[in-house]
């Protein structure tokens, strides 16, 4: 049965005032057991204060065949890099 | 022993615990997925945690010098005091889920009102086994939901896992002496002052996953007493082996 069970894929908070990272995937048949799935898999040391799952045919990929034309073409403009400000220390996580 | 029934009423908590968890821990690498793999063998490490706690607390009380691994590993049979529910196999995933909602619910009544012991050690535990003991009963009720509520199939053998062991339920509010003693000193829980409110939810549960709720005259007791079922003998002989074996060995 379990060969039927949709993918979900995982987003884990590791502590508050961060975002949600993809951490993996992982199989349910439901959103709620995704939820239970993830937390024995992924948050059992203590890796995690919030779990979002999604369905994986939800997400809509890039196609890799792609690649030059969407991401190549950024290669050279590095003056799109925010590099030229200059950061105060408080500001964290940028 | 300074107190020997405050000894043994902390055993008949935590060798429920500790078979259940040997149970459990039967299942690790074997799962149905590797999901509900890592759920159980979840489930089983927060009961050994627990069990530790009791263990520790118990060789303090009983004051020979012993140790928590000597209290698990290296007693005869006829003393641990574990219910007959923990002991049953494993026969299949019904029954995994069946015995540990059957469990689970009586668990967290339990620590609940021990969470009100005047002993401050045995409600400390009690404290930190809440939030576990409440995510097993989350996880085993969903699933007995899942199976009762699923095919044609899952359902009949949810029944039966359930039917077979509902025999075991009854002597979970059994009172030994050492449960009066407990009681009246204000340090035990009072089993029977939550049996029918623990048999209305687990039936209500039963409904609400399409299952029936077995009626039943006789019920089926002897392991709070130590007599247990043939099923005893090999998870022992697999839980003391290496302490049997090589005695004193550590990791």
């Amino acid at each position: 049965m379990s060969k039927n069970w949709p993918l979900w894929e995982i987003f884990v908070r590791s502590k508050n005032g961060l975002e949600h990272r993809h951490f993996g995937s992982l199989h349910a048949a439901d959103a709620e057991m995704a939820l239970a799935n993830a937390r024995d898999v992924y948050t059992r040391r203590m890796e995690g204060v919030s779990i979002w799952v999604v369905e994986s045919k939800h997400i809509t990929a890039s196609n890799p065949e792609n690649n030059g034309e969407l991401f190549e073409p950024a290669q050279d403009k590095i003056y799109r890099h925010p590099t030229f400000y200059e950061l105060p220390d408080d500001v964290k996580h940028m | 022993m300074n107190n020997e029934n405050l000894y043994n009423y902390i055993l008949s908590i935590a060798d429920n615990s500790l078979i259940l968890a040997q149970r459990l821990g039967e299942l690790c690498g074997h799962g149905p997925t590797l999901e509900t793999d890592i759920a159980g063998t979840n489930i089983s490490l927060d009961l050994i945690g627990q069990t530790r706690s009791y263990y520790q607390y118990a060789a303090k009380i009983q004051g020979e010098g012993k140790t928590e691994d000597d209290i698990a590993f290296l007693r005869l049979e006829r003393d641990y005091k574990n219910v007959l529910l923990v002991e049953q196999p494993n026969t299949h995933f019904g029954y995994v889920m069946g015995r540990q909602y059957l469990f689970d619910v009586f668990h967290l009544m339990l620590m609940n009102e021990l969470l009100k012991s005047k002993d401050d050690t045995l409600a400390a535990i009690a404290k930190k086994g809440i939030k576990e003991v409440s995510y097993h009963k989350r996880f085993s009720g969903d699933w007995v939901k899942r199976l009762g509520d699923g095919t044609e199939e899952s359902n009949q053998k949810m029944q039966e896992a359930i039917d077979d062991l509902w025999t075991y339920t009854d002597e979970l509010f059994d009172l030994t002496e050492a449960d009066k003693a407990m009681i009246a000193e204000g340090v035990g829980v009072d089993t029977s002052k939550f049996k029918e409110q623990y048999y209305t939810e687990v039936s209500d549960l039963l409904k609400e996953a399409n299952l029936e709720v077995p009626e039943r005259k006789y019920f089926t007791r002897g392991g709070k007493k130590g007599t247990h079922s043939e099923y005893m003998g090999y998870i022992l002989s697999d839980l003391q082996y290496m302490q049997r074996t090589y005695p004193n060995m550590e990791w």
